[in-house]
């Protein structure tokens, strides 16, 4: 069905961080510990789906048709930002600790571009519709938290490894991700 | 410095609401100025590639569009032809096909009036850059130059044709060929006009 | 005068010392994203160059005005104007650049380095520093994203600024200008340029 192809598409071939270069500075700074990039997963998981469900909506229905779709980039960052304090306002009552073990990278997934990056994605999908957008948020999310995962296990080994200076912090993630990267390059045949 | 202003709920949404109003108003302002150039430069995007998939006309192309609908594609596809004087030169079809690997594939083929083709121009596409996108190579597009799409099997070798496939890229590729022949049968089945143009029927299918 | 070596110092530390893409890791994204030729490199360079400068003057001007409570919405909508003018202006006089970029030309919003500036500086000092801190980081961005450019470009299609020094046919390292090759380009990258200022330190 043509889902099982978004979903497969978007986790594997399509990756949104490790093809599409969305959703990196949330990849580099929460990825220590796998148990943060297990959290920081979820609250993507959650934001992403109701933004792409809130823009989606407010595009088709609102902006199109009173011609203000270039208002797009302003209403989604808008909305993508009360979400994400609606979020944190919910998780401090609900689950305390969650909270305070995301404490700053909350408030960054407003600027995390893949937010915004999926939403907007959305809206070009051929032969769209609220479900498949919906659906395709929810695909690209569980994608981020493979990736984000997969590369948390890395660092955490990494850490117990001797490098060479220039290369400690920065340029071993990055090459690193490049070799994740790499390897999901060769998904490009699946779909 | 912080601001001095206090954070009650009237300074809030004061604030907020004039900025708002003034971007809101800057872009209306600026969407104004520029919806004219975007429109120009879409417009000499699609002559400039008319002039590159055809061989000598003077008329207007862009004028003596013919759209026609077909299952075969989501929008209307666009016939141009093309004419010196009485005679006809030419005629470009916008093909497309959904199926690229990033989606779209939408490309303009130039037919001589002997149903060969002068030459292809890609319109759209947003396949993988370095592969996929070098169906815009003239080295990609030169094989199909000059070819009569009746004996030239447009599908890629591995299907049973005669298309190079495109290294790394042989979906973007496919796409690419399922274009052109959409352009080909669409320009079979109009049976358009060898002199000046006059109205077509739409397709029977 | 101590208050024009400030802005020496001011300008000069968003281009090494406090390099957004080197040594803050802020605008990670359009960094990997659009650097598969030196030309667009530059180009989101400059059009974030411009978004960066244009918001910190607005902040920096009516830093007074704005409650605290919320200056962040308040910076995020003066920063999507500014994005969504380049947005505007680029598809109707640059299309070429326009395509090419993309996707990323909405996400300079979101890029932390402007949203950055705009809280940890712009809201805090007067106009002129504030032009001063916005040049910097914005020049040391595009010298970084350009430089990644070039290098992706050189190895990967054997051109520069689209013009080729090899033939049509020659095998390239096609790697740099896919996916992974942005991530292992970036990190050799840094890597020089820890080395280079370990030297000069």
């Amino acid at each position: 069905m043509e889902f099982i192809l978004i979903l497969i598409a978007a986790v594997f071939v399509n990756n949104i961080v490790l093809s599409q270069f969305l959703g990196i500075c949330p990849f580099f700074g929460v990825s220590n510990k796998v148990s943060t990039s297990v959290g920081m997963s979820g609250a993507v998981l959650f934001v992403m789906t109701l933004a792409t469900l809130a823009t989606y909506l407010l595009y088709e229905f609102v902006l199109v048709p009173s011609g203000l779709d270039y208002l797009r980039t302003i209403t989604f960052i808008l909305v993508i930002a009360s979400l994400v304090q609606m979020v944190e306002i919910v998780l401090k009552k609900v689950s305390p600790p969650l909270y305070q073990a995301l404490g700053v990278f909350l408030p960054l997934i407003t600027t995390n571009c893949a937010v915004l990056g999926v939403a907007i994605l959305a809206l070009g999908m051929e032969n769209g519709s609220l479900l498949k957008a919906v659906f395709f948020a929810v695909a690209n999310s569980v994608g981020f938290a493979l990736a984000l995962i997969v590369f948390a296990s890395i660092r955490e080994r990494l850490e117990l490894v001797d490098l060479p200076k220039g290369m400690q912090g920065v340029p071993i993630n990055l090459l690193v991700a490049g070799l994740l990267s790499l390897a999901f390059l060769g998904f490009t045949g699946l779909v | 410095m912080m601001s001095p202003k206090k954070s009650s709920f009237f300074n809030m949404t004061l604030t907020l609401f004039v900025i708002t109003l003034v971007a809101g108003i800057s872009l209306g302002f600026i969407n104004d100025l520029t919806i004219g150039p975007k429109a120009k430069a879409k417009l000499e995007r699609k002559v400039n590639a008319l002039k590159e998939v055809l061989s000598d006309f003077d008329n207007n192309p862009v004028e003596d569009v013919v759209m026609i609908k077909s299952e075969k594609a989501k929008d209307s596809i666009e016939i141009y032809p093309a004419f010196l004087g009485e005679n006809r030169t030419g005629t470009a079809i916008v093909g497309s096909s959904e199926n690229g690997y990033s989606g779209l594939v939408k490309i303009m083929v130039g037919f001589n009036p002997d149903k060969t083709i002068q030459n292809i121009v890609v319109l759209e596409q947003k396949e993988t850059p370095g592969l996929g996108t070098k169906m815009k190579d003239d080295k990609f597009i030169r094989q199909f130059r000059g070819k009569d799409p009746s004996s030239f099997d447009m599908q890629v070798k591995k299907d049973g044709g005669e298309v190079d496939a495109l290294t790394g890229a042989t979906i973007t590729t496919r796409a690419f060929c399922e274009a052109a022949q959409l352009a080909y049968d669409v320009l079979l089945e109009e049976n358009l006009p060898e002199a000046t143009p006059t109205q077509v029927e739409p397709g029977n299918e | 005068m101590a208050d024009k070596l400030n802005q020496k110092e001011n300008f000069l530390k968003g281009i090494i010392k406090d390099n957004p893409v080197f040594v803050m890791l802020l605008g990670m994204c359009p960094t990997l994203g659009v650097t598969s030729t030196a030309f667009n490199g530059l180009g989101m360079g400059i059009a974030t160059l411009f978004v960066l400068l244009m918001s910190n003057i607005v902040v920096s001007i009516i830093k007074k005005q704005i409650p605290s409570k919320v200056r962040i919405p308040a910076f995020i909508i003066i920063i999507a104007s500014f994005v969504t003018i380049v947005e505007m202006v680029l598809e109707a006089y640059i299309p070429f650049l326009f395509e090419q970029l993309g996707i990323f030309i909405p996400l300079i919003v979101v890029n932390c380095l402007i949203l950055g500036r705009a809280e940890a500086f712009a809201s805090k000092n007067n106009i002129v520093s504030s032009i001063v801190d916005a040049l910097g980081m914005g020049i040391g961005f595009t010298i970084a994203l350009t430089l990644l450019g070039a290098g992706r470009e050189i190895l990967g299609s054997g051109s520069l600024f689209d013009f080729r020094f090899v033939s049509e046919d020659a095998n390239t390292f096609i790697l740099f200008i896919l996916p992974p090759g942005a991530f292992i380009a970036l990190a050799y990258l840094t890597y020089l340029f820890n080395r280079f200022t370990a030297k000069t330190n």
